[in-house]
């Protein structure tokens, strides 16, 4: 299982990739910043960075409004 | 000189020499009474720069001093003020042309703070003055007029024949004030329309000429009916003739570190925003979708957060319809460049009927508050709504979410065609909205009660249609007596703060805190919670104070800012900012001292509600719609989750319970959690456990003079 922002438990397997998960959270926001058990992921690597079981995952809307 | 002024009568008149701009300032500011004639120029003082800094802090300032502690918006006494601030007018840094302004508000009773793009504000300076403090009540419609080059401000007689809707009056004041291309390029407006003479949620408008279209364009300064105190006080215009703007013409001390730092800004921009929220392209609608995908677009007057029709009104459909197919800025020199327009929109109601127009926007808050809050998914009637909206002279904000209101009223039988005039104002009616409006405008029916804005339409509602006191309080979306901006706050508490715990009413400029405390999570206690409240709303503050546009700050980002310690404040903007600020004014400051410079004017803004009677714990109360499921049918969309939450949060089995039994358990927890809120808020801004900044608070910040001591202590 994977903790995401502390709050949203999504189910782990094997190869699950950053994208995999925005996917399922439906976070469509483009601009994010991604940590995995406290390390940042940057974007570039969100089709390639696979997450761990267990893993903490904090994905930070970088937005504020009009 | 143009032939047509020279026939115009010159009720008053004043001759200066306009100071030269020095690190930002002119040294001056202009005071105008259109009741008396009476104009001069006013010093710009070293404490005043040091503790308010300029823009909403110089107009605070000023209108502190110019009325006394019973003022009411329509007293003579009352003021608009207008400033830039002293990194107004810069061209090397995107979105530094931004004009703020103050006055009574007839919504709210104290200040209102309303920002806006277009060139009055730094042209203002370049003509010699930082502000501009507007007091007084004309017989007669009247025209202020500034002209830098010239040497003069006049007082002006406007002819009954002259236009006040704001797209017909832009035409006539160039074809009487301009002579030349050139002159109308060095020209700036600020105006409003006939549904300002018609209501409290009147806006003013400041044109920029376009080069492009060579055609005048508007940006609002919309929010708390400042629109309805300028034609109260009978002006029509108020007009600016400039020096032609260079690229230091705010004679700043370090041009080169500006440069330096502007360059990388705009580096930024040109690289990541195609990427990111394609802001050049399709401005602030961007947000509309994604808004729409986290479930925080309000629908049917925040009743929800999504709508399967939203594709319908989202930033695909916008970029489509805007024109020129380029980015279009409301200053010089900004690379974001956001301020689209619709060109040639042929108009299909009113007394403008077939007229082919331009349309600036509609941005964000026009489309989620006249689109999505009111059911209205038809692209031609956003552009119909936003387009008279601002000729007329209304707030779109107000407009739509007190549209919505009614529209959930006329479905909760409140309303009916009989008390309507025969309207069917059902959400989703596009053409009845319109019809609304243009009673409005003209004072008339229905639209005349609707124009008195959502506090007054409750109290209305109640006397004389029989409504539930306690329903119309829950689910009318203003705070202080102004309308709620587009965003649904039922699952962010921040945010209820962000609106609720806000000095002028509940506009998210102060405060928006959605995705921090929603969606990442990065606010789970109520101490985290009370210090996004103390920084965000000082840093967006800030912005106000200097003559920025907020968008620069956070809709564009290196993403090598995740690296960051604190990715959410965009650090190395941050930083950007103070190498502007500094390399303005030649004033060494960090970071922390941004946030000080806000604090000072946002006690002060706090101290003036208190001095006229708001400004305590009672009048930061939110309506329970911002904060939770008021109606059954708002339960059930979310039952999920308001069930899931039941277990979470009271251990409790909602299959057990009641709907009613579950709602009231829910209104039990989110009220008082919001009291919770307020009391972890007012202690980390150093105010009372009733909202009152401390006497230890003022002197810290350095502005314990004696008249603001006694407010406060009368209260302590």
């Amino acid at each position: 299982m994977i903790l995401v922002n502390q709050k949203h438990q999504v189910a782990w397997h094997k190869g699950i990739t950053i994208r995999d998960v925005l996917k399922i959270m439906n976070y469509t926001y483009p601009h994010m910043a991604v940590r995995v058990n406290g390390t940042p992921v940057l974007d570039d690597q969100y089709d390639t960075y696979t997450i761990p079981d267990e893993a903490d995952v904090r994905v930070i809307h970088l937005i504020a409004g009009g | 000189m143009n032939e047509a002024k020279a026939k115009l009568h010159v009720l008053s008149e004043f001759t200066y020499t306009p100071s030269t701009v020095e690190r930002g300032y002119t040294g001056q500011t202009l005071y105008v009474n259109v009741g008396d004639g009476t104009i001069k120029g006013k010093p710009v003082t070293e404490d005043m720069k040091e503790k308010f800094i300029g823009g909403r802090g110089f107009d605070l300032w000023l209108l502190w001093q110019g009325i006394n502690d019973s003022t009411k918006w329509n007293d003579p006494e009352n003021e608009i003020v207008i400033a830039s601030g002293p990194c107004g007018g810069t061209t090397q840094y995107p979105g530094s042309g931004k004009s703020i302004a103050v006055s009574i508000s007839p919504l709210t009773h104290v200040p209102i703070d309303s920002n806006a793009g277009g060139h009055y504000g730094p042209y203002l300076k370049f003509s010699g003055w930082d502000a501009i403090e507007v007091q007084g009540k004309a017989e007669k419609d009247v025209f202020v007029y500034v002209d830098g080059p010239a040497g003069i401000v006049q007082i002006i007689e406007a002819p009954e024949d002259s236009p006040t809707d704001t797209h017909m009056l832009g035409h006539w004041l160039n074809d009487h004030f301009a002579a030349s291309e050139k002159d109308k390029q060095q020209m700036s407006f600020v105006t409003a329309g006939i549904g300002s003479d018609h209501s409290y949620i009147g806006c003013l408008n400041f044109s920029l000429y376009d080069r492009k279209r060579h055609d005048l364009r508007y940006k609002q300064a919309g929010r708390g009916g400042i629109g309805t105190v300028f034609r109260d006080k009978k002006i029509k215009a108020l007009i600016v003739k400039s020096f032609p703007v260079k690229g230091d013409s705010n004679h700043p001390a370090d041009m080169e570190r500006i440069a330096a730092t502007g360059a990388d800004m705009q580096h930024e921009v040109a690289t990541f925003d195609p990427v990111q929220n394609r802001m050049r392209s399709r401005g602030t609608s961007y947000l509309v979708q994604i808004m729409n995908d986290y479930d925080l677009l309000p629908v049917h007057n925040y009743k929800f957060g999504a709508h399967p029709d939203t594709p319908k009104i989202n930033g695909d459909i916008w970029e489509a319809q805007y024109t020129q197919n380029m980015p279009d800025g409301c200053w010089y020199g900004c690379t974001v460049a956001c301020a689209h327009a619709v060109d040639a929109y042929e108009v299909r109601t009113g007394p403008y009927k077939g007229q082919r127009v331009i349309v600036d926007g509609p941005e964000y808050e026009t489309i989620a508050g006249c689109g999505s809050n009111c059911g209205i998914f038809e692209p031609w009637a956003l552009l119909e709504i936003n387009f008279y909206c601002d000729t007329y002279g209304i707030d779109t904000i107000s407009f739509g979410t007190g549209m919505a209101f009614v529209m959930e009223c006329y479905e909760a039988g409140i309303l009916d065609k009989e008390k309507t005039g025969g309207l069917d104002l059902h959400f989703g009616k596009a053409e009845e909205t319109l019809e609304v409006m243009h009673q409005l405008a003209r004072g008339e029916g229905f639209g005349k009660i609707f124009g008195m804005g959502i506090r007054q339409m409750k109290q209305y509602f109640v006397e004389h249609f029989d409504a539930d006191p306690q329903f119309v309080q829950d689910i009318g979306m203003e705070a202080k007596g102004l309308e709620y901006s587009e965003y649904l706050t039922k699952e962010s508490l921040a945010q209820q703060g962000g609106y609720g715990l806000t000095n002028k009413g509940p506009q998210h400029d102060e405060a928006w805190l959605i995705f921090m405390d929603q969606v990442n999570n990065q606010l789970p206690t109520f101490e985290d919670k009370a210090e996004a409240l103390h920084y965000f709303p000082m840093w967006r503050t800030w912005f106000g104070l200097c003559g920025f546009c907020k968008l620069p700050w956070n809709d564009v980002v290196d993403p090598k800012n995740s690296l960051s310690a604190e990715p959410a404040k965009i650090p190395h903007h941050v930083q950007n900012y103070v190498e502007i600020y500094s390399g303005v004014t030649g004033k060494e400051v960090t970071t922390d001292d941004l946030i000080d410079m806000s604090e000072r004017v946002y006690n002060l803004q706090r101290v003036m509600n208190i001095r006229l009677g708001y400004g305590l714990r009672d009048h930061d109360a939110i309506p329970y719609r911002s904060a939770g499921p008021v109606t059954e049918e708002e339960y059930l969309s979310r039952q999920e989750r308001y069930d899931d939450q039941i277990r979470e949060w009271f251990d409790k089995d909602p299959e057990t319970m009641t709907t009613q039994e579950k709602m009231a358990l829910h209104r039990e927890y989110r009220e008082g959690r919001y009291e919770k809120l307020i009391d972890a808020v007012y202690k980390r801004r150093g105010w009372s456990p009733n909202g009152v900044p401390t006497v230890e608070k003022l002197q810290q910040l350095g502005i314990d003079y004696p008249d603001v001591v006694a407010i406060v202590k009368k209260y302590l």
